[in-house]
């Protein structure tokens, strides 16, 4: 998909491209690879290699990258692959450089479905969790345009983080007033409120990845026509873009990969905000490479903040949500004094 | 093509050919006061139509509508070959007829040929990519509208007019026998207005392409179009060729305009001075 040229090819321009991801993907799977590395007792590359390559488990190293470090590198690249796509479209779509996941209010919507399913109606099977976070997502994200197109002056960007902002407090409040209420219930919750990759079970991820699937296969079939929608509403019309069949079906895929963040690594703010602006920077305007390089990029993104989290405060480890937060918040002030 | 204007009177089909685009009884808008109300109009093929009217007389709405940006809300159809184009694949549409909105958006750091390769979007698919036939359509919309020399330039970086070429290169990439234009010379100065008519009028003239532009300077629209539509209070008050229409009683009647209607000595075409009423001292000198 990536080496769908979008205009008059040529050959450098192929080659670039293909070198483009192939330094993409190479990226990644280093900081895969150091991210397995990196823990309360660091492991060699090389024996990152031969864990994953040739396992022996009468070898004590080799059993915990596979059974604790690897899950979660896994879920590090599943959950900054999902946001950072999501992110990705969403900005497309709306045209609105602040969209993502956490500003408008979709992860607060999933987290908050899922801790009432969990610690009120305790619901607490893996299958279910990724459709609760998508009907959350999508009832906050219903709730949030309803609030900005009844606002003075429409859904301007402003008031979509306005009142992105103001139904994610809102959720917030009802989340610790269900805490006060059962502290027992909650407790396990705590530190998934968060954000985090860590101690979530291999069942979640598994449930969730028809979802995180479907929703990565719809965002790069559908690519290609958020690039003329880019342009305007009326351009793509004229373009023969279906302008409403496409934002149907771009929600669709973007609650699809913010449920299966959110269902196994919690809230993880900013992540869908950074990344694809760095992809931008780097790859233009074309969607069919913003897509799939946001993924790469995210998954990679993702994993060093993870790094990060272990590394910074150790032998204490910090939530990942707290970092992305921590990398994501002067970036965000940034974003508004040069882009709004 | 010029000679025929004066020999029927307000022929909508001129040269025999058929209309390929007409709105048949639409009404547009909801409530009370639609904006536009049971409005006929059979576009004239092979040539440059200009709507004009006062601000908010629903021009831009009508060709929206023609344009299927809008649906035909309170009634009639809008037919394009004969099919009515709300219902037809809106893909299949975008082959035959293209649009060029007001204010469209062109991405950060998109450059100019990149721009107009989104035209080829309608031929293109998941499966099939960029052709030959892609480029070679990009390469004869960039030379038409005099922007091949500005080819790996940034759009952003363009003045105003030189963008509107590019954004008419892409509707031209699209390779399509109708073209609608909303106001594309709108807050341009009057040099670039004129480049751009020149080069549309050259469209709808040298490749027998239909174009349709919703416009604000009288004079402008009079000296390049073929045909005139004036619209008053959603509806149409007067059409047909330029000097037919381009009346001063129409004028006065349409944007309650008091002005001479006179002959360019050069090119025969009308052009209106709008009365200038003196101050007494001023004028007894």
């Amino acid at each position: 998909m990536t080496t769908a040229p979008a205009s008059a090819p040529s050959p450098a321009f192929t080659l670039a491209r293909g070198g483009g991801a192939v330094i993409a993907l190479g990226t990644l799977a280093l900081a895969f690879a150091w991210h397995i590395a990196v823990g309360a007792k660091t492991i060699p590359l090389g024996a990152v290699f031969t864990a994953l390559f040739r396992y022996d488990p009468q070898v004590f190293d080799h059993v915990v990258i596979r059974d604790l470090r690897l899950p979660r590198a896994i879920f590090g690249v599943l959950v900054g692959a999902a946001l950072s796509t999501a992110g990705a479209l969403m900005q497309g779509v709306t045209r609105n450089p602040l969209a993502e996941p956490g500003l408008l209010g979709l992860l607060s919507g999933a987290s908050f479905a899922v801790v009432m399913a969990v610690g009120v109606f305790d619901l607490a099977a893996p299958a279910w969790l990724p459709l609760i976070a998508a009907v959350g997502a999508l009832g906050a994200a219903s709730v949030v345009w309803l609030i900005a197109i009844s606002a003075p002056g429409g859904a301007t960007p402003l008031t979509l983080i306005l009142s992105g902002a103001a139904v994610t407090a809102f959720l917030a409040a009802l989340i610790s007033i269900a805490n006060l209420i059962d502290e027992d219930s909650f407790e396990s919750l705590r530190v998934w409120l968060t954000g985090t990759l860590a101690g979530r079970p291999v069942e979640v991820m598994l449930w969730t990845l028809p979802w995180l699937a479907a929703g990565l296969i719809l965002s790069l079939t559908v690519a290609r026509q958020v690039t003329a929608l880019a342009m305007g509403d009326e351009t793509a019309t004229g373009l023969g873009v279906d302008v409403t069949r496409l934002k149907t079906l771009v929600l669709i895929a973007v609650v699809a990969l913010t449920a299966s963040a959110v269902s196994i690594a919690g809230p993880m703010g900013f992540v869908g905000l950074v990344v694809p602006h760095v992809v931008r920077l780097i790859a233009g305007y074309d969607y069919r490479v913003i897509v799939p390089l946001s993924a790469i990029l995210g998954a990679t993104f993702l994993l060093l903040a993870d790094i990060a989290a272990r590394l910074v405060l150790a032998p204490v480890e910090v939530s990942t949500g707290i970092v992305t937060a921590l990398l994501g918040a002067p970036f965000f002030v940034w974003l508004i004094r040069a882009r709004l | 093509m010029q000679t025929e204007y004066e020999t029927a009177d307000a022929p909508q089909v001129p040269g025999g050919h058929p209309a390929r685009l007409s709105a048949r009884g639409i009404t547009l808008g909801y409530g009370a006061e639609p904006i536009i109300c049971d409005l006929s109009l059979d576009i004239p093929t092979a040539e440059l139509t200009a709507i004009v009217g006062p601000n908010g007389c629903g021009k831009s709405t009508l060709l929206k509508a023609f344009a299927r940006v809008l649906p035909v809300s309170g009634g009639g159809v809008i037919e394009l070959d004969g099919r009515p184009v709300h219902e037809t694949p809106t893909r299949e549409v975008a082959k035959k007829l293209a649009l060029l909105p007001q204010g469209p958006i062109a991405p950060e750091g998109l450059t100019v040929r990149e721009l107009v390769s989104q035209g080829r979007f309608p031929y293109q698919s998941l499966v099939r990519q960029w052709s030959r036939e892609d480029a070679r359509a990009v390469t004869e919309a960039m030379a038409a509208a005099n922007v091949t020399d500005l080819a790996d330039r940034r759009v952003s970086e363009l003045s105003g007019g030189q963008r509107q070429r590019c954004w008419i290169a892409m509707v031209l990439a699209q390779e399509t026998d109708l073209l609608l234009l909303d106001e594309p010379t709108t807050f341009l100065d009057l040099k670039v207005q004129v480049e751009l008519m020149t080069l549309l009028r050259d469209v709808a003239h040298d490749q027998g392409r239909t174009l349709v532009v919703v416009m604000h300077e009288l004079n402008v629209a009079a000296a390049f179009a073929d045909s005139l539509v004036m619209m008053r209070d959603g509806s149409i008050t007067a059409q047909g060729p330029v000097d037919h229409v381009f009346t001063a009683e129409n004028l006065d009647q349409v944007f309650g305009l008091d002005a001479a209607v006179l002959n360019d000595p050069e090119s025969g075409r009308p052009v209106c001075v709008p009365r200038v009423s003196l101050r007494p001292d001023i004028a007894a000198q």
